[in-house]
């Protein structure tokens, strides 16, 4: 509590909770709020209502094994927490990836990219009042589940990267309804800004709110769209590539006003550029190839070769009873996530379960940035500035 | 894993040496990464050095990280990562703290971000960051006994 000085003399704050059970908040997020009338003097973030200890149960489980745990980290898009993973370790034992494999991986990901940023586009919109993109977005999102479910058998915790490569052949005419996607979405995305983008309720609300300058976001560790709305052109896609990014033509949309309306502008270009990487990697993607590393020991046999060859029984048997062991060592990965730097730091002591397995959640970090972004402003721009930070609960409490 | 004469030749290791030759007590390459092993009184400064010159500009930290070595002594291990968008480089710096005293100065004052992966590490390592402006349990419950992500901390939880 402090005495502040408003026109009528000296009086106290007051202190509001916010949370954890609150539709703004994106899941279980607290934010304790200082309140002068209705500014903000203070905005005291608390966290930690979903933690689960993933890190900690990764240190008792395979490096298969993890794989299905960063899933339930950023459930909006657990493709990109199988990818970090699989990446580090990969990295660690110094495994190439086929080219095929890659492929799809890239085109996986900006799918659920797409999907990711569907649900923050819906949810920051009904936030601030607008009630039907929210539904449209949905809509839209189902599409892009119905197709993970096609090739991993699951809509949402899809563990359909694995070390080495990918878990399954995609089935038969997946691609059929990626191109449908590829034609069909454009025009959505034009929908949703013909909704919002002139919409004089929606600049009221965003332009001007949650401003962050460029240098503030890079002291306080803010990456992705959040970073980008800011000025700053760092997307890990094109500053260290990873599973041939490099052979993509893509643009990465940077906005220099730093406010709520600048990141909306720079997640609906993103979604158009994930459009036009997903277009370039179904012409890449070869209709035949191997999936998987030819990595004995490491990655488990096909299952025709298990039936006439003695070694790949045996390999098959020693994968998933013991595991592999990779080097001692210590690798960090990077990838660009929906929401920013998702980075994966392994530590290996020689033995086949990670002695240590961190994720550096862009949310968590981002969500740093709530302070500076809500201090002196309206409570009204408090639910604003979360929506534009998209966080998931999941991944900052881990 | 072991020092070779090229890691020498690294623009920002020369550059290091050049300024305080005992900051850096040990280079590990692994994977193409660079490590800079750095004694526990040096961080703050390097991480000033790091931070501020145009030349190195490592103006993001990506993240700060803890690993718990028990029973091996020096027990406790931090690993800085650290970031310059503007030469596309990356770096992580390595500090090793005994298990009796893990006590290190905060980085806050230097990189911000540092901020809230301080206060989890010391909410999960029990590690301690001298000049930290609000050292409190982040993830677990303030009234929290033992530190969960330490090897001695059992997988099922306290008994």
């Amino acid at each position: 509590m402090t005495i502040v000085q408003t026109a009528t003399g000296p009086a106290k704050t007051m202190v509001l909770n916010m949370g954890p059970q609150h539709p703004s908040t994106h899941g279980v997020l607290r934010v304790l709020l200082e309140l002068d009338g209705e500014t903000v003097v203070k905005a005291d973030v608390d966290i930690g209502y979903l933690h689960t200890g993933i890190e900690k149960t990764a240190e008792a489980l395979t490096y298969s094994q993890t794989i299905t745990i960063t899933d339930r980290m950023d459930y909006l898009a657990p493709l990109s927490n199988n990818l970090v993973y699989c990446l580090a370790v990969e990295k660690l034992l110094g495994l190439e990836v086929p080219k095929r494999a890659q492929y799809i991986r890239v085109l996986l990901t900006e799918l659920t990219r797409i999907g990711s940023h569907l649900v923050w586009l819906g949810t920051h919109a009904i936030d601030l009042g607008a009630m039907s993109v929210f539904l449209y977005c949905f809509r839209e999102r189902e599409q892009l589940l119905s197709i993970f479910e096609m090739v991993s058998g699951q809509r949402m915790m899809t563990s359909y990267f694995r070390i080495g490569g990918l878990a399954l052949e995609p089935p038969a005419g997946w691609m059929d309804r990626v191109a449908k996607v590829v034609q069909t979405f454009p025009s959505r995305f034009d929908e949703y800004e013909d909704l919002l983008t002139k919409n004089r309720i929606w600049q009221a609300r965003t332009q001007g709110v949650g401003l962050l300058t460029a240098s503030d976001a890079i002291a306080m560790g803010v990456s992705g769209p959040s970073l980008r709305g800011s000025g700053v052109d760092y997307d890990v896609r094109k500053y260290f590539p990873y599973s041939s990014y490099d052979e993509f033509d893509f643009q990465v949309p940077v906005r220099t006003e730093g406010d709520c309306y600048a990141r909306y502008l720079c997640r609906v270009a993103e979604m158009r550029e994930s459009l036009k990487i997903v277009r370039q990697a179904m012409e890449k993607i070869p209709p035949e190839g191997p999936i998987k590393a030819d990595a004995p020991g490491i990655v488990a046999p096909q299952r025709e070769k298990m039936k006439i060859e003695m070694e790949a029984l045996i390999y098959h048997f020693k994968i998933y009873t013991e595991g592999f062991a990779p080097p001692p060592g210590e690798v960090y990965q990077r990838i660009e996530s929906p929401r920013g730097e998702l980075g994966c730091f392994i530590a290996s002591d020689g033995s086949p379960k990670p002695y240590r397995m961190r994720i550096r959640a862009p949310s968590f970090v981002n969500l740093q940035a709530l302070q500076k972004m809500v201090e002196g402003r309206l409570i009204a721009d408090v639910i604003a500035s979360i929506g534009t930070l998209d966080i998931v609960l999941g991944e900052i409490d881990r | 894993m072991t020092e070779t004469p090229d890691l020498e030749k690294n623009p920002t290791v020369a550059r290091i040496r050049a300024w305080r030759p005992g900051a850096i007590a040990e280079l590990i390459s692994f994977r193409g990464e660079l490590t800079l092993v750095v004694p526990r009184e040096h961080l703050r400064p390097l991480a000033e050095f790091l931070r501020g010159e145009s030349d190195l500009a490592f103006t993001f930290l990506s993240d700060v990280t803890g690993v718990d070595r028990f029973p091996i002594e020096p027990r406790f291990e931090l690993n800085y990562h650290l970031l310059s968008i503007s030469r596309r480089d990356s770096l992580r710096l390595r500090v090793r703290l005994p298990g009796e005293s893990p006590v290190i100065e905060s980085v806050v004052p230097v990189w911000p971000t540092a901020n809230w992966h301080e206060r989890e590490i010391f909410d999960l390592f029990g590690m301690r960051f001298e000049g930290h402006p609000d050292l409190r349990r982040m993830l677990m419950p303030d009234d929290w006994e033992g530190f969960p992500l330490r090897k001695d901390y059992p997988v099922e939880g306290p008994r």
